[in-house]
C-alpha cells in the first residue's frame, strides 16, 4: 500500500469486517476493509450514504453501537491492535491518540457548558494540563484554531457561535492532546463553502504542524480531490478502489468510481453531461449477498463477477476490486 | 419573453430586542433583505446564492408571500402582490401559482401523510378538488415526477431519499404553478440521485413551461441548472448576471472568493485569498458602508463611507463594487 520506504503508517486496517444484528437479520455492513494512513497524510473515504464510511470510523474508534460487532480483522494504531484492545484501554486511546470530529458540530458540543471549559476538560483528561493552567491553555487552543478574541469566546456557549466557529472549537478539542490520527466524519457538511475552505485549511495546518494523519470521510468527491493524498472508494461495505488522488480521478479502474466521477456536478460542462449511477445498494442481510456488491448496478458485469473477489493491486499503489476493470489509459 | 415576477427595491426588517420605552428611540432592526430588485422571466431559472444568513430564505419567503415586505413592491404576472397581506394571500388565487419545494422532503412532509396525501393536500386546500378529480390530479403529478404509482400509499419513512424528493416536487407542481421556488432541493441527496432529480427538474421546466427560483449553496449545481444567478451578501445583491459568465469571470470580490472556495475535481486550488471571519452584524448596519467592507480583500477607506450602488456592466451583468470591471 502506502509504506514508502521505512515510514510506518499511523493506522493500518486489515480485513476489517463488521456486522449488525438487527431484527431483520444480520447486516454485513463492512466486509474485509483494508487501508493504511501515513503520518501527515490525508486519506479520504468516499462513497454514497450506506457505503460504510462512518461504520469504518466507528469500528476503528471502538464506538459501534451495541448491535454492531467487529467480526474479523485488525486495526493497528502503531503496534496496538485496536480491535483486540479492551474497552477501558480504548477509552484512554480515544481523545489522546485518536480524535474524531463530526458533522453538525453544534450537536456534538455540550450545549450547556461554555466552550472554553469543554476544551479544558479534554486538556485535563488527555492533555496533561493541571487545574491551574487548564483555562489558559484552553484559551491558547482557541487562538490556535483562529478564533478571534479567544478569552471572550471561551465563555461563549455553542448556541452563541456560528457553525464554522463551532467546528473550530471541535477541532481545538480534537487536537488538544496532539493525537496521531484525526478522523473527520463529514466535517464541513452543512457549512458554507467559504467556511469549509477555512476549516479544511485549519485541519491541514494542524496535520502539517504535528504530523497527524487524517481520515477524511466525505460524500463530496471534489472535496476529497482537493484535500486528500489518497482516496478509497467504498460501496455497500466493500472497498472497491484505492489509489493516490490524481490517479484515481484521472484513470478510475472500477466502474463505480467512474460512475461517481460522472455524477459529480463539478466536472460537468452541462446538465446533459452528468450521468447518474443507476440502481441502489443490495440488501446486506443474510447469507446470499453477491460477491461483488456492485454487480447489480454494473454495466460491465460478466459471469466471473459471481466469483469472490478482493482488492488487488492492478498497478503499484492502485488497488481495484473488479473482475472487469476499466482500461487504464496510461 | 414575458416578465413573470418583478421585485422593486424590496426590503424586510425585523425588530429585535426588548420593547422600548416611548422616549428611547426606535428599536434595533435586523436588515434581513435590503433594497433588492430582481426579475424572473417566463421560463427562466434564476439561481440565488450566498452564505447562510445572507437573506436568501427571507427573500424566498417574501416572494412566496409568507412574509410581508417592509418596503418595496412585488409584482407577479402584472399584479401587485406586495399590497396583499400574507394572511389574506393564503386564500388568494395566485397562491396556487407560486409553489415551493423544500430542502429535505423527509422533514418537510407530514410523517403521518402517505405520498398520495402529501401530494393531494395543496390540491384540496388551494383548488378545492375532491374525489375522482383529485385522484386524477395526484396520479398525473406523480407520473410527471417519475414516481411509481404503487409508492403513493407509502409513508415518507418508507421511501428512499430520491423518492421523497420526487414527492416534494410532485406536491409542488400539482396545482399547475407558474413559478416554483426550490430551496436546496438536492442538498440531502447522494450525487447519483441528485443527478436524476436535477434532470427531472430540467425536464419539468421544459414540459410545463415553469420558471424557477433556485436557492442553493452548491455553486456547481447552480451553474448547471440556472440561466441567471443572483449573489447576495448580508441582505443585498452584490452581483447578478448570466450564470456561466458570473462563475467564469466574477466581478465582485465576494463572488470571486465564493467561486474560489468551491473544491474542484482536478484538485487545483486558486490563489485567491480565503474569506476569513464572519459577516458583520445585520442589526442596524451602517447605511453608508459597503456590507462587505472589513472582510473584503480589496476594501479601501472609501468603501467604509460610500455604499457602492449596483452598476450595470456588459452582457447584462450587474455588480455592487467601486472597483468592479
Amino acid at each position: 500500500m502506502t509504506q514508502s520506504g521505512t515510514i510506518q503508517p499511523v493506522l493500518r486496517v486489515q480485513d476489517l469486517s463488521v456486522a449488525f444484528h438487527t431484527r431483520g437479520g444480520v447486516v454485513h455492513a463492512l466486509d474485509r476493509i483494508g487501508f493504511a494512513v501515513a503520518p501527515g497524510q490525508t486519506m479520504a473515504l468516499v462513497g454514497e450514504s450506506g457505503s460504510g464510511k462512518s461504520v469504518t470510523a466507528y469500528a476503528i474508534m471502538g464506538l459501534l453501537e451495541a448491535a454492531g460487532k467487529i467480526t474479523g480483522g485488525h486495526a493497528f494504531l502503531g503496534e496496538t491492535d485496536l480491535v483486540a484492545t479492551p474497552p477501558a484501554e480504548l477509552a484512554r486511546i480515544r481523545g489522546r491518540r485518536i480524535a474524531m470530529i463530526f458533522q453538525n458540530p453544534r450537536a456534538a458540543l455540550n450545549p450547556i457548558r461554555a466552550v472554553g471549559r469543554q476544551i479544558a476538560d479534554v486538556l485535563l483528561r488527555h492533555g496533561g494540563a493541571t487545574r491551574f493552567n487548564a483555562h489558559d491553555r484552553a484559551i491558547e487552543a482557541l487562538r490556535a484554531v483562529g478564533i478571534p478574541d479567544p478569552a471572550r469566546r471561551a465563555k461563549a456557549y455553542p448556541f452563541e457561535l456560528s457553525g464554522g466557529m463551532c467546528q473550530r472549537v471541535m477541532i481545538a478539542i480534537a487536537v488538544a492532546a496532539r493525537p496521531q490520527l484525526l478522523i473527520a466524519d463529514e466535517p464541513t457538511t452543512g457549512l458554507d463553502v467559504t467556511t469549509q475552505a477555512v476549516v479544511m485549511d485549519l485541519i491541514r495546518a494542524m496535520a502539517e504542524e504535528t504530523g497527524m494523519a487524517t481520515i477524511l470521510i466525505t460524500h463530496d468527491l471534489a472535496l476529497a480531490a482537493e484535500r486528500a493524498e489518497r482516496i478509497a472508494v467504498m460501496h455497500a461495505g466493500h472497498m472497491v478502489e484505492e489509489a493516490d488522488t490524481a490517479t484515481l480521478l484521472a484513470h478510475p479502474r472500477h466502474p463505480y468510481t467512474a460512475g461517481l466521477i460522472a455524477a459529480t456536478p463539478t466536472a460537468a460542462g452541462s446538465l446533459d453531461a452528468l450521468r447518474s449511477v443507476p440502481g441502489g445498494l443490495p440488501d446486506l442481510r443474510g447469507k446470499d449477498i453477491p460477491a461483488c456488491r456492485y454487480a447489480g448496478r454494473c454495466e460491465r458485469r460478466l459471469d466471473a463477477c459471481a466469483q469472490p473477489l478482493s482488492l488487488r493491486d492492478h498497478a503499484p499503489n492502485h488497488a481495484v476490486a473488479c473482475w472487469n476493470p476499466l482500461e487504464s489509459a496510461a | 419573453m414575458t416578465r413573470l415576477l418583478e421585485l422593486e427595491n424590496v426590503s424586510k426588517r425585523f425588530p429585535v430586542g426588548k420593547a422600548r420605552l416611548p422616549w428611547s428611540g426606535p428599536p434595533s432592526r435586523v436588515h434581513a433583505v435590503d433594497d433588492v430588485s430582481l426579475t424572473v422571466e417566463q421560463g427562466e431559472t434564476v439561481g440565488l446564492v450566498g452564505e447562510s444568513g445572507c437573506g436568501k430564505s427571507t427573500l424566498v419567503r417574501l416572494i412566496t408571500r409568507l412574509l410581508d415586505v417592509t418596503e418595496g413592491k412585488i409584482w407577479f404576472d402584472r399584479r401587485e402582490l406586495s399590497e396583499i397581506p400574507a394572511r389574506v394571500f393564503a386564500r388568494d388565487d395566485a397562491r396556487a401559482h407560486i409553489q415551493m419545494v423544500f430542502q429535505d422532503a423527509g422533514e418537510s412532509i407530514n410523517p403521518r401523510f402517505t405520498a398520495a396525501d402529501a401530494i393531494a393536500d395543496p390540491l384540496r386546500r388551494l383548488l378545492g378538488l375532491r374525489g375522482d378529480a383529485l385522484h386524477a390530479r395526484v396520479r398525473e403529478a406523480a407520473l410527471q415526477c417519475g414516481l411509481p404509482l404503487e409508492l403513493l400509499g407509502r409513508f415518507p419513512h418508507q421511501l428512499s431519499g430520491g423518492q421523497r424528493a420526487r414527492v416534494g416536487i410532485a406536491r409542488a407542481i400539482g396545482t399547475h404553478p407558474r413559478l416554483l421556488v426550490l430551496d436546496e432541493p438536492t442538498a440531502a441527496l447522494d450525487v447519483s440521485v441528485q443527478v436524476t432529480v436535477l434532470k427531472l427538474l430540467d425536464q419539468l421546466k421544459q414540459d410545463l413551461g415553469l420558471s424557477y427560483i433556485f436557492v442553493s449553496h452548491d455553486l456547481n449545481v447552480v451553474r448547471l441548472l440556472c440561466d441567471r444567478v443572483v449573489v447576495m451578501y448580508l441582505g443585498r445583491i452584490v452581483e447578478s448576471g448570466p450564470a456561466q459568465a458570473v462563475f467564469e469571470n466574477p466581478l465582485h470580490p465576494y463572488t470571486r472568493s465564493l467561486v474560489a472556495a468551491v473544491p474542484r475535481l482536478d484538485g487545483l486550488r486558486s490563489d485567491i485569498p480565503r474569506l476569513n471571519g464572519d459577516p458583520r452584524s445585520p442589526i442596524d448596519p451602517d447605511p453608508n458602508a459597503c456590507r462587505f467592507h472589513g472582510r473584503c480583500p480589496v476594501g479601501v477607506d472609501r468603501c467604509g463611507v460610500e455604499m457602492p450602488p449596483l452598476r450595470a456592466f456588459d452582457g447584462e451583468r450587474h455588480a455592487a463594487c467601486h472597483f468592479a470591471g
